[in-house]
């Protein structure tokens, strides 16, 4: 495995995409800013693998949290997500 | 997404599974059923109510179960042979934890035994992750307005453990009197000890 691309504390951003197929990116969270926490270790991209297709990349999986606000526009609790490196890109926006 | 796991063809498509796996020899019969009952037999909230009762005894597992939960749960024996991860959340005075699988129902099995059913239900998983505050509160714990919730969403392979906080007045206990204090909710993060 490569370095990891998302250290602890990074804030990163998740893709707003709707996928045909299955994906571990819930709804709710497409589109929306977080802060990694820490990587959770190695796991084949369940998107390529649940078509039963056994070409299925493995990435690092991050511990992600939210903060309800920016989730959901209101709430003061986090939410943690385990997402896979691909739903994920680096936040640059200073907008918050 | 159903959520639905009984459904009939799902039942069809493992019956098809266990037979192509015992005819093309690559499992018989008998040593799939041992292995379903090494799984499910002894899988009850027990197990993790041993390790949160630990956990409140020493110091130092309680450390390396924070850690890396995986590897502390299996110095107890507990989820040998899982390919899965666990990852304990800690409940302290000014922060408090809950699990939950919103896209269908992940739980930690082998600690928690089966599932609960309004775990898996629509209801639970869409709105603890929105107002969680007042789910639990439904199932009667009133958390202080202070308190930082953290919803856990188990969407891939790491599952997760709630380490509640241990109860005033237990000092005198010992583990085992400590673990049957705990409860499968609590674990989940839906009831203090």
């Amino acid at each position: 495995m490569p370095a990891d691309r998302f250290p602890p504390g990074t804030r990163v951003r998740t893709f707003p995409h709707d996928p045909p197929h299955h994906t571990r990116l819930p709804r709710y969270a497409r589109g929306k800013r977080g802060v990694v926490i820490e990587p959770e270790g190695p796991a084949e991209l369940a998107d390529v693998s649940a078509q039963g297709r056994g070409d299925a990349p493995v990435e690092q999986v991050y511990a992600v949290r939210f903060a309800a606000r920016d989730l959901w526009g209101e709430g003061d609790h986090h939410v943690v997500l385990d997402l896979w490196e691909s739903y994920l890109e680096e936040d640059h926006g200073h907008e918050r | 997404m159903s959520g639905d796991h009984s459904d009939a063809t799902i039942a069809r498509r493992v019956r098809r599974l266990e037979t192509l796996l015992e005819d093309k020899g690559v499992l018989s019969g008998a040593r799939l059923d041992e292995i379903i009952d090494a799984t499910l037999t002894g899988a009850t909230p027990a197990n993790g109510a041993r390790v949160v009762a630990r956990a409140w005894v020493d110091e130092e597992f309680r450390s390396r179960l924070l850690a890396d939960g995986t590897a502390a749960v299996r110095e107890l024996g507990f989820m040998e042979g899982s390919y899965q991860r666990l990852r304990v959340v800690e409940n302290t005075a000014t922060t408090h934890n809950v699990i939950v699988c919103t896209l269908c129902s992940c739980y930690p099995l082998r600690l928690l035994g089966p599932s609960p059913s309004w775990y898996k239900s629509e209801a639970y998983r869409s709105r603890v992750v929105r107002e969680p505050r007042a789910v639990l509160a439904e199932f009667g714990l009133e958390l202080p307005a202070g308190t930082d919730i953290t919803v856990w969403d188990s969407s891939a392979e790491t599952r997760y453990m709630v380490l509640p906080r241990r109860p005033e007045g237990t000092r005198e206990l010992g583990e085992e009197q400590l673990a049957a204090l705990v409860t499968r909710n609590a674990l989940i993060g839906t009831a203090p000890v």
